[in-house]
């Protein structure tokens, strides 16, 4: 193969990425199937490192993967698989069409802010808090960036062309239901995606080699890398072009140097030197240069001091938040302690210490329920999706966000396990009910429940709700339909941990038929 | 909605003028000299062969469907749950009515519900879209605002407007095809409560005295032009959705009328329960919806 044309490889996996990833988020037709998911996200770096902490199995392995191809080629990731450093290529190759040609020239790296935020990444993931990793993860900022902007656009177009077909009387289109965006969620992106148009049209891969903790991580790994990119002293003829194309602004072209922590691997330099000068070098010695040691020590010592202070900082707030929770203010009488996570979770130690809000959850649940929170599980857990019963509930039947989850915050579950997974528990506010309020009959939440928990017993003539919690599963249908505004009569308070439900197995009430019987009219 | 209206008078007035003077001239109201049954019931069959039987003794569906019509037939699909729970009306009866509608000489057959649990699910597992797309019906959403459309109830007391489907107000012909249920707050749920799925706010019901507003909804004047009850299996407990396969019985009946309050009377004998304690029926004999009264009727009892 020759190296010039590793570039158009490069393009073509990487868009074949970029686009199945990007298909996942806007599925609204659902159309993809379930064991589809794993096979597009099985290189995801950070989700696979984090489900591998649970569970290792053949889909966790992922990350491996990643980490054997940046031992031998360095940040293949960054250009081929990473959907969020895809899109920046694509943001430059457009921006490139407005302006003149843009030349990059070599820089030094951001050392302290890169190492600082991989520091603290790091540190604080192995402390226990996700939330650096949750914010920062450039699969789950992307996929946050296309639940936010793009998939409203898809609905919006499918919506839209269903109106103009209805006012035909066809119905061959059917509407999607949006839930709306979080704003919390929609203001983050929205900043994080402003970022990112403004390093990459002016810097290129800037964000990679500054912001990203993945990209920092794998840069250090690519130090060590087997194969390495080398301009070749006896072919080079100093004419500075693998400079300017390079978008990681990572090549000195006068000492003829690449910083392969920051090379991205999108090999323009390959396809753009015409004298083949530049080349993959096998790294079979690995004595470095005096200097070379002196400035890894150095960077080393400083990495360690700053994310110690960063890592005793962050915890410390992580903990105190923690013993809070998701306690809301009294101006909700509903009062709930513990925000709802989505079953399979096992429960929000389970599931927010795993979760990097990458939002497919939300993307391919089918009712809705699965929205994106602000505050509920307290600030540190801040966008990580919850069961959102305003807005809808969770289907009894149905185990589709179990499939998917890339990160193992959700874990799979079979559909009759998930039919007594104890999410919360319904409380009934009788004096907000219908029947206390106006006298007269409702049951709606009654009519909902999947497992009559929710039944009816007779109460002034009437039928009132009660709550057998045993039976309960914490679905929030009966909090969905309850009709009581502005606040409900029933709402589910979550399970810390999740629990199982007993399965409600009522006797038939025997009734003998026979068909040869009179009609008893 | 403004939009849709304009397209559709702008785009096929005509069309619909014709349409309109051809209900006049074949009008429904019209009572056919066949039809002379007030309600027909029917046992110990299946519940498309119960069908055929029952419509039979009412001259056909021809009698109900003219040519060239356009039939809207209303289930109930509530329910993301699989066809012997009977939460939802039994698919293969669904799909009889759409042929004998298509024998009859309708241009079209179409199949809705407002479900409770999500609609694509509901229709799915329900078996009822299977069925419709193999007899030929067309189904149709339900889930979306943008297809109800204001109305008045004139006669109602709780009940006074409500936002109806738009297929309901442009079809030529109306049948209600309820599944006979017990009901955690109404008692039971038959034909008039089945028109809950046809309306899109169904809280403001449920908060405005959920029996008053039933009765009051079934005054409204598009009502259906037949009623079949779906009475095959019945879920005797934990209704409306059920829980286990243990809530049903097997009754195998069906009941065909076209007044809504005689049916749900017949019904709730069925069930074993008299009309005068389900509420809603109640007020809607006392409101003059039709009559509970079963002395009244003539009825045509068959046994398969």
């Amino acid at each position: 193969m020759k190296l010039s044309s590793l570039k158009k490889y490069r393009v073509v996996i990487s868009l074949l990425f970029f686009v199945s990833i990007t298909l996942l988020f806007v599925d609204i037709k659902e159309y993809i199937p379930a064991d589809v998911y794993p096979v597009v996200l099985y290189l995801q770096f950070i989700p696979s490192l984090i489900k591998s902490l649970d569970t290792f199995s053949l889909v966790s392995t992922g990350f491996i993967v990643v980490l054997l191809f940046t031992l031998l080629f360095g940040r293949v990731y960054c250009s081929f698989f990473c959907p969020l450093g895809v899109l920046q290529d694509m943001i430059i190759y457009f921006s490139k069409k407005f302006k003149r040609r843009k030349r990059y020239e070599f820089k030094k790296p951001h050392n302290i802010i890169r190492y600082s935020i991989l520091g603290v990444t790091a540190l604080s993931l192995i402390g226990g808090s996700i939330t650096a990793v949750l914010l920062l993860d450039p699969y789950s900022t992307f996929g946050r960036i296309i639940t936010n902007f793009l998939r409203p656009v898809i609905i919006g177009i499918n919506n839209l062309t269903h109106w103009i077909l209805a006012s035909f009387n066809s119905y061959a289109v059917y509407p999607f239901e949006f839930k709306g965006i979080s704003i919390a969620v929609f203001i983050f992106s929205f900043a994080v995606l402003i970022l990112i148009l403004w390093m990459s049209v002016k810097r290129g891969r800037l964000y990679c080699n500054t912001v990203c903790p993945v990209g920092a991580f794998l840069g250090l790994i690519s130090k060590v890398s087997f194969f390495k990119i080398r301009i070749e002293n006896s072919t080079c003829k100093n004419c500075g072009v693998c400079e300017f194309v390079c978008k990681a602004e990572c090549i000195d072209s006068e000492s003829k140097k690449i910083d392969m922590s920051r090379c991205v691997n999108c090999y323009n330099c390959f396809t753009a030197c015409s004298t083949n000068a530049i080349v993959y070098k096998a790294n079979l010695s690995s004595k470095k240069s005096l200097q070379e040691k002196a400035e890894i020590n150095l960077n080393k010592r400083d990495f360690l001091k700053k994310t110690f202070v960063y890592f005793v900082g962050w915890n410390g707030i992580a903990f105190a938040q923690k013993q809070i929770l998701v306690y809301k203010e009294s101006k909700i009488p509903e009062n709930r302690k513990f925000a709802v996570s989505p079953p399979g979770s096992k429960g929000l130690e389970h599931f927010n210490d795993r979760c990097t809000a990458c939002g497919l959850c939300v993307s391919v649940c089918p009712t809705g329920v699965i929205q994106p929170s602000f505050l509920e599980y307290g600030i540190w857990g801040m966008f990580q999706p919850r069961m959102d019963f305003k807005k809808s509930y969770c289907n009894f039947a149905c185990i589709q966000c179990t499939e998917i989850c890339p990160t193992g915050a959700i874990l799979p579950v079979k559909v009759e396990e998930k039919k007594l997974i104890q999410l919360g528990v319904a409380k009934f506010i009788k004096e907000n009910c219908i029947v206390e309020t106006q006298g007269t009959e409702c049951g709606a939440c009654s009519e909902h429940c999947p497992t009559k928990a929710v039944h009816m017993i007779p109460y002034k003539k009437l039928l009132l709700p009660e709550v057998r919690e045993e039976y309960c599963i914490g679905c929030g249908a009966c909090e969905k339909a309850c009709p009581t505004t502005p606040y409900k009569a029933i709402y589910v308070e979550g399970n810390y941990t999740h629990k199982r439900a007993k399965r409600n197995e009522e006797l038939q009430q025997q009734r003998r038929v026979d068909y040869k019987e009179d009609f008893p009219f | 909605m403004e939009r849709r209206d304009f397209f559709k008078k702008s785009m096929a007035a005509g069309f619909v003028t014709a349409l309109g003077s051809f209900k006049d001239v074949f009008g429904l109201n019209i009572p056919a000299q066949s039809q002379a049954y007030d309600l027909v019931a029917v046992k110990g069959g299946e519940p498309d062969d119960m069908f055929d039987k029952g419509i039979a003794s009412l001259g056909g569906m021809k009698n109900f469907v003219k040519k060239n019509q356009k039939v809207v037939v209303k289930p109930n699909i509530g329910w993301d749950v699989t066809p012997e729970k009977a939460a939802n009306t039994n698919p293969k009866l669904v799909a009889r009515i759409i042929k004998h509608c298509f024998d009859a000489g309708a241009k079209e057959v179409l199949v809705f519900d407002n479900t409770c649990d999500n609609w694509i699910k509901c229709y799915q597992n329900s078996g009822i879209e299977k069925a419709v797309k193999d007899a030929k019906g067309k189904i149709v959403p339900g889930n979306s605002e943008s297809y109800y459309q204001n109305v008045d109830v004139k006669k109602g007391k709780r009940l006074t407007k409500a936002k109806v489907h738009e297929l309901i107000l442009d079809c030529d012909v109306f049948i209600n095809v309820p599944i006979l249920k017990n009901h955690g707050s109404v008692k039971l749920t038959i034909a008039m409560k089945n028109l809950m799925g046809i309306v899109w706010d169904r809280g403001y019901w449920h908060r405005n005295d959920l029996h008053q507003c039933i009765a009051d909804f079934a005054t409204y004047e598009r009502q259906p032009d037949l009623n079949i009850v779906d009475a095959y299996n019945v879920m005797m407990q934990n209704g409306p959705r059920g829980v286990s396969i243990n809530d049903v019985t097997k009754m195998k009946s069906l009941l065909i009328a076209k007044d809504m309050v005689a049916i749900d009377a017949a019904a709730t004998k069925i069930f074993g329960m008299e009309p005068e304690d389900v509420k809603y029926i109640k007020v809607a004999d006392e409101m003059k919806v039709g009559t509970m009264n079963l002395q009244k009727l003539n009825i045509n009892r068959i046994t398969v």
